[in-house]
């Protein structure tokens, strides 16, 4: 495939160069709100949010934008996009809101966010721009969820809510911080080892 | 089109300019968003205090704001039925004595008070302990059920400190910290009162609140 064709730019984010497995980067939100799959996918697509709409934005002004100045301007165009997604967040769904409490604001300093901005949009167009935030989104989307339901599934027992087998019987280590760090660690020895077998 | 040199001057503009246009951004979306929050948070505190109230009331009186021994103010939202009787309050009552930060809970009380049920707000204890408390001490099993239970004849606490209930397995300090909020909530209940003689006929009483 055309490594510069508009596709393979947004499948790099999705999976070659996963920000969360193979970039390794985020870990913050990664290991705290990945408690649940529901919680990871929401963390994830909050974030997706940030990153198209920062990586649009970044990329269609960024010959406005003296070279000094690009990180403080970059901010101010994340921050905006994170304030209004709490926002919102907190008018539409609450209870979400809630569950994923301080990590929402802190998508700010999420070096994903800002890390896109910097090394794609400040130096692409608009397109390929959205396209490279929506694959590194849907990237981390996909890690966060994963990393949710098997941390949920070990701990728990459910899956999205739903029970798979009685609470007693799960390991509750995996709902806590240690258990976020081993499935992790667990994850990204997995995903490598695909990515050398193919 | 060239990149803007940095210049002094280019780089103020140009930041004045981002930030004010985020300030306008923010500002609209705000006063979109302010209605929606407001009633989102409303709602919350109306379905907690549903939940926990005896099931036949029919409007709640005056917000009553009680403060009790451990200097907390609480709220209490006295409740009538349909013929204007006084049939419980729901305190929203907190406690300092978490594993990891404070409790807040919603506690429905009837005439006599009797624990009806219970809602926990806020809570921040350990995910998959102490965070059971939402379910563990409205579940019939054991002894670790506390509706029914009247706190002024029941000892509520767990019974490792020599209590009438079972603490959430693995989370004895949540569990004391919950049943502390309970009688938190009651002793506001009851400095209210000596709430079971009050009929609440009269809409004067509840004024009084």
């Amino acid at each position: 495939m055309d490594k510069n064709s508009n596709l393979s730019v947004f499948l790099n984010g999705l999976i070659k160069e996963n920000p969360t497995f193979v970039i390794i980067l985020g870990m913050c939100p990664t290991l705290a709100t990945t408690t649940s799959s529901i919680n990871g996918l929401s963390m994830g697509l909050a974030t997706t949010f940030v990153l198209l709409g920062s990586n649009v934005v970044v990329s269609a002004l960024k010959n406005l934008i003296p070279d000094k100045v690009r990180i403080p301007a970059f901010i101010i165009v994340i921050a905006t996009f994170v304030t209004v997604v709490e926002m919102a967040m907190q008018a539409y769904v609450p209870a979400l809101y809630k569950s994923l409490g301080i990590f929402i604001p802190l998508i700010v300093v999420n070096c994903i966010v800002l890390g896109r901005a910097e090394a794609f949009a400040a130096k692409n167009n608009v397109l390929r721009s959205a396209l490279d935030g929506l694959g590194m989104g849907f990237g981390f989307t996909l890690a966060l969820t994963l990393l949710g339901a098997v941390r949920e599934i070990l701990g728990t027992g459910k899956l999205f809510n739903y029970t798979l087998f009685p609470e007693n019987y799960g390991m509750l280590l995996f709902v806590l911080a240690p258990g976020a760090f081993i499935a992790l660690g667990f994850l990204i020895a997995i995903i490598n080892k695909l990515k050398i077998n193919k | 089109m060239q990149q803007l040199t940095s210049s002094f001057k280019n780089m103020i503009l140009v930041l004045a300019g981002i930030s004010l246009f985020a300030a306008a951004t923010l500002a609209s979306v705000y006063t979109f968003t302010k209605e929606p929050i407001a009633i989102a948070k409303a709602n919350k505190l109306q379905n907690a205090i549903k939940e926990v109230l005896p099931a036949d009331f029919a409007r709640i009186g005056e917000t009553e704001k009680i403060v009790i021994s451990t200097g907390d103010s609480l709220n209490v939202y006295k409740a009538y039925n349909a013929d204007n009787n006084f049939i419980g309050a729901a305190v929203e009552s907190v406690s300092h004595k978490g594993f990891a930060g404070d409790i807040t809970i919603m506690v429905g009380f009837d005439a006599e008070g009797k624990i009806v049920n219970y809602s926990v707000l806020e809570q921040s204890e350990t995910p998959g302990l102490g965070t059971k408390m939402t379910e563990w001490f409205k579940t019939a099993k054991g002894r670790q059920d506390i509706r029914g239970k009247n706190p002024a004849s029941d000892k509520l606490q767990v019974s490792k400190d020599g209590g009438e209930v079972d603490a959430i397995t693995a989370a004895t300090i949540s569990s004391r910290a919950f049943l502390d909020a309970v009688i938190n909530a009651y002793n506001a209940y009851a400095a209210n009162s000596g709430a079971p003689e009050i009929d609440g006929n009269s809409g004067a009483t509840a004024l009084e609140w």
